[in-house]
């Protein structure tokens, strides 16, 4: 054969090399994933099999881990920390980031509307520990201030920094639902003569409805794997909280403050990874539900 | 509402939409120079003309809704029934109740068929008054059945608008304008997304509707604005060159310009 029928050249290499290379990244994501899903199955499994107490774990509110004649791993008042403070930060979260998506998106226009959109996602790079900073330094003393509360390190307080840090991220997602909405359904809305807020309300709003749902599950998925925030501004007392005023512990705080002082292979440091376990699946199961969510409406759509 | 299938006579004199000086900038660019129109009422018009002509755009400032790029400036005046719509103290909301307009594209609403029929008449309802079942089932059923679309779709009437065939959702669309009772409509070329069988029907239909409204067509099909029109206005780049009856235009054109673009010369 002649020259001519081979093709190998070097743009032919490259173009092997490069699709190779893009494989493994895309790859990559499905395989960390399951790595570390195995990772914190394997750590925690021995614990879950042999000692562990489910009745315990989810009905108890007792966490005494280092309790030298009788440790307990009852999670009941993490997981009542990590879902009040959650619950008020989304309190906090959705009418600022809805509010702020439906200006952004519906009435400002040209240079204003870019301003705010590159505000909204440096907003979402402000590290959690400067969050954390200000729950400490700022909102605390105003707490005890503004309530004449003992202590201001507590759900309300923690639940507003976590509410502000999920706001952008959110908004830039509601932001996006709405921009999927066609324009001609405001212009059909607006040419039968509705107001803006009756497009907005009646009609954008409806067809935007998953993906907003999403903006905000993905944000109570934020809210439940924050860690240094909430374990600076929640007070990390074990407590049921029965007011916003209470001190709470978190989920992830408990795993943030506990690991490092654990022996590698012990009951305590196979406790936290089952509740690291516990907020992989309630994570993982709410961003597969925003997912879901999404996908429903693309279905209907012909 | 639909006293009067039957066609008048001889048009009326009295003027639907009344037009002075009218000029329109997108930005530096001028749209439309100096429109002087009289559009009769009960008839058909329609507007022809070569791409960028200027006639959407005019048809488009009638009802306001080219307001909605922000960058458009208009001076002189729009008169509707005797109205200026561009006076200081007019909302396009109110103008938009006078006069519905139906676009190239059929838009129906996310909605279903039914919520489709009632947007507009639930936008204008008076605040705080309730529409009953019944008084809404009235409006659903007068409103699809004047635009022959009830027999088609009153065992669906819950389901999405979007699922109909392109020529039942551009009849929806009128369909949606009646409950408001509008005096005009203004129709910005709406067969152009249709195939030639539901082009002939919605054509129909627009032909049926003639006499209780005021219609405004926008076109590009020459035949169509011949069969389907009383009076036809031809615009090129911005103005207007002649406005006179169909019959009359398509036969013995004024102006040598629409000559030229009726025989096919350009356009």
């Amino acid at each position: 054969m002649s020259h001519s029928a081979d093709r190998r050249d070097a743009a032919w290499w490259v173009d092997r090399a490069v699709q190779s290379l893009v494989f493994v990244g895309g790859i990559s994501g499905i395989l960390f994933i399951i790595g570390i899903f195995i990772f914190i199955s394997k750590e925690g499994y021995g614990f879950i099999v042999s000692t562990l107490d489910f009745g315990e774990f989810f009905a108890s509110p007792r966490w005494r881990p280092t309790s030298s004649h009788n440790p307990t791993y009852g999670a009941l008042a993490l997981i009542a920390g990590t879902a009040s403070v959650t619950g008020l930060a989304m309190i906090v979260a959705v009418p600022f980031s809805l509010g702020a998506a439906i200006y952004i998106g519906e009435f400002a226009t040209g240079k204003t509307r870019e301003y705010l959109k590159v505000l909204v996602e440096m907003l979402a790079a402000i590290p959690s520990v400067v969050w954390g900073f200000i729950g400490l330094s700022i909102m605390n003393p105003l707490i005890i201030e503004l309530f004449n509360v003992p202590v201001g390190l507590n759900v309300l307080n923690s639940g507003i920094i976590l509410g502000l840090m999920a706001a952008p991220i959110m908004t830039t997602l509601a932001e996006d639902a709405l921009k999927a909405v066609p324009d001609t359904y405001r212009e059909a809305a607006e040419a039968l003569g509705a107001t803006r807020w009756q497009v907005i309300f009646r009609v954008v709003l409806p067809a935007a409805k998953n993906g907003l749902v999403a903006a905000i599950l993905l944000g109570v998925g934020r809210g439940f794997g924050e860690t240094m925030a909430v374990l600076m501004a929640s007070g990390h007392s074990i407590n049921l909280p029965t007011s916003p005023f209470d001190s709470v512990r978190a989920l992830t705080a408990t795993i943030a403050a506990e690991l490092g002082e654990t022996a590698a292979g012990s009951e305590h440091y196979q406790a936290l990874f089952t509740l690291g376990i516990f907020l992989f699946i309630v994570t993982f199961v709410i961003n597969l539900t925003a997912d879901l969510v999404v996908r429903g409406v693309r279905k209907q759509r012909p | 509402m639909a006293e009067s299938t039957a066609l008048p006579a001889e048009p009326t004199t009295a003027l639907a939409i009344e037009t002075r000086k009218l000029n329109l900038w997108y930005g530096t660019f001028q749209a439309l120079f100096d429109v002087d129109l009289e559009i009769k009422q009960g008839i058909i018009t329609s507007l022809i003309g070569p791409s960028g002509c200027g006639k959407s755009t005019f048809l488009r400032s009638v009802n306001r809704i080219n307001e909605r790029l922000g960058y458009v400036r208009t001076t002189g005046s729009i008169e509707v029934l005797g109205f200026d719509v561009y006076a200081e103290n007019v909302e396009p909301v109110q103008v938009r109740k006078q006069v519905g307009m139906v676009f190239q594209r059929p838009n129906p609403l996310p909605l279903s068929i039914r919520d489709n029929v009632l947007f507009g008449y639930r936008t204008h309802q008076e605040r705080g008054k309730r529409l009953s079942r019944s008084a809404a089932d009235e409006i659903v059923e007068s409103s699809l059945r004047q635009v022959l679309l009830w027999d088609q779709v009153k065992d669906r009437l819950d389901r999405p608008a979007v699922g109909l065939a392109l020529e039942e959702q551009q009849k929806l669309c009128i369909a949606r304008l009646l409950p408001v009772k509008p005096s005009v409509l203004l129709m910005d070329e709406p067969c152009s997304a249709l195939d030639p069988k539901g082009t002939e029907a919605v054509e129909e239909l627009i032909w049926e509707l003639r006499g209780q409204y005021t219609i405004l067509i926008v076109t590009h099909n020459m035949a169509q604005a011949s069969r389907a029109s009383d009076e036809c206005i031809f615009m090129l780049l911005g103005k207007v060159i002649e406005h006179s009856q169909t019959a009359e235009m398509f036969v013995t054109p004024k102006c040598q310009e629409t000559a030229d673009y009726i025989e096919g010369r350009y356009g």
